[in-house]
């Protein structure tokens, strides 16, 4: 298998295995805010800027796939 | 390669400094937001008129999120973070204009303003505790702590500038190739969704920067 084959299926698992794990998290992660929001709704503010800042934590890692998978396909250090 | 994300197009030199597009866009908007702030808060009056209705409200808005999550005075700070939030907003909002691609969108962007929310973290800081005493928290609660706490002060900057740019440039890429696949309307449902996400990566930005300055200055 040639390098560059092997980079094109290595970015597309790294984003689809990548993408797999935070959605699961955010999925979680805002139904418990949606239960919290619905059992004490005066606090709804707190908790949905506390849900921004936790979900762009978890986004993290399936961004970090996503530059994996672009330094795969565009800056390849083992492409030529 | 050619169209490659991580790459920017250079357009001109001014000396030996190569001027990319981002730098040109960002001059731009910054060439606007100081003339629309110049014209929008030329006349301050106490019975504000329209434009100073909207300016108040801005940035009492930013002003009232900063307070909600330093819980202190949030004037100080206010420069910065109501800076980077507009900045931020207008920047993520530019790519949605024909011809204009949305300077956070290259690396180069994201970057410079990850190192301004890393560089004031640590000046507030010790403006705050004074320098010992702002050391001396890198080293709680144990010592042991100390170098998983330096490292996560670069990770979370990094994170910080992986985060703007891999949203504002997933979104743009899609958009490209959905252009590109499935021809000029489809994907303007996609451009909507870019708009949502721009703002909201302009909120997560500005709140994490604020999270992170109000950490270092504790409840000092």
């Amino acid at each position: 298998m040639d390098i560059q084959l092997a980079s094109i299926i290595g970015a597309a698992f790294a984003v689809s295995f990548g993408a797999l794990g935070p959605a699961l998290a955010e999925g979680r992660s805002v139904a418990a805010a949606l239960d919290a929001i619905a059992r004490q709704p005066e606090a709804g503010g707190t908790i949905s800027r506390t849900l921004f800042v936790g979900l762009a934590m978890i986004e993290t890692t399936a961004i970090y796939c996503l530059v994996i998978a672009l330094l795969l396909l565009f800056a390849n250090p083992y492409a030529g | 390669m050619e169209g490659s994300p991580l790459v920017s197009t250079v357009l001109f030199h001014v000396g030996p400094v190569a001027i990319s597009r981002p730098v040109l866009t960002t001059w731009a908007i910054m060439l606007v937001l100081t003339l629309g702030s110049l014209f929008a808060a030329r006349q301050l009056k106490p019975y504000p008129s329209r434009p100073q209705m909207v300016l108040e409200a801005v940035i009492l808005g930013i002003l009232d999120q900063i307070e909600a999550v330093i819980r202190k005075d949030a004037r100080p700070l206010l420069p910065l973070i109501g800076t980077l939030f507009i900045y931020l907003v207008v920047a993520n909002l530019s790519g949605v204009l024909p011809g204009v691609e949305a300077p956070t969108a290259r690396l180069e962007t994201p970057a410079a303003l990850a190192l301004i929310v890393f560089f004031s973290v640590h000046y507030y800081g010790v403006r705050a505790r004074g320098l010992f005493g702002y050391l001396a928290n890198f080293a709680k609660p144990k010592l042991i702590m100390l170098p998983l706490i330096l490292i996560s002060e670069v990770t979370r900057i990094f994170a910080l500038m992986v985060r703007l740019f891999g949203n504002v440039m997933s979104g743009e890429f899609m958009i490209a190739l959905v252009v590109a696949l499935a021809g000029l309307f489809v994907p303007i449902p996609l451009m909507a969704l870019e708009i949502v996400l721009g703002l909201v990566q302009a909120y997560v930005f500005t709140v994490l920067a604020t999270v992170f300055i109000g950490a270092a200055i504790g409840d000092a």
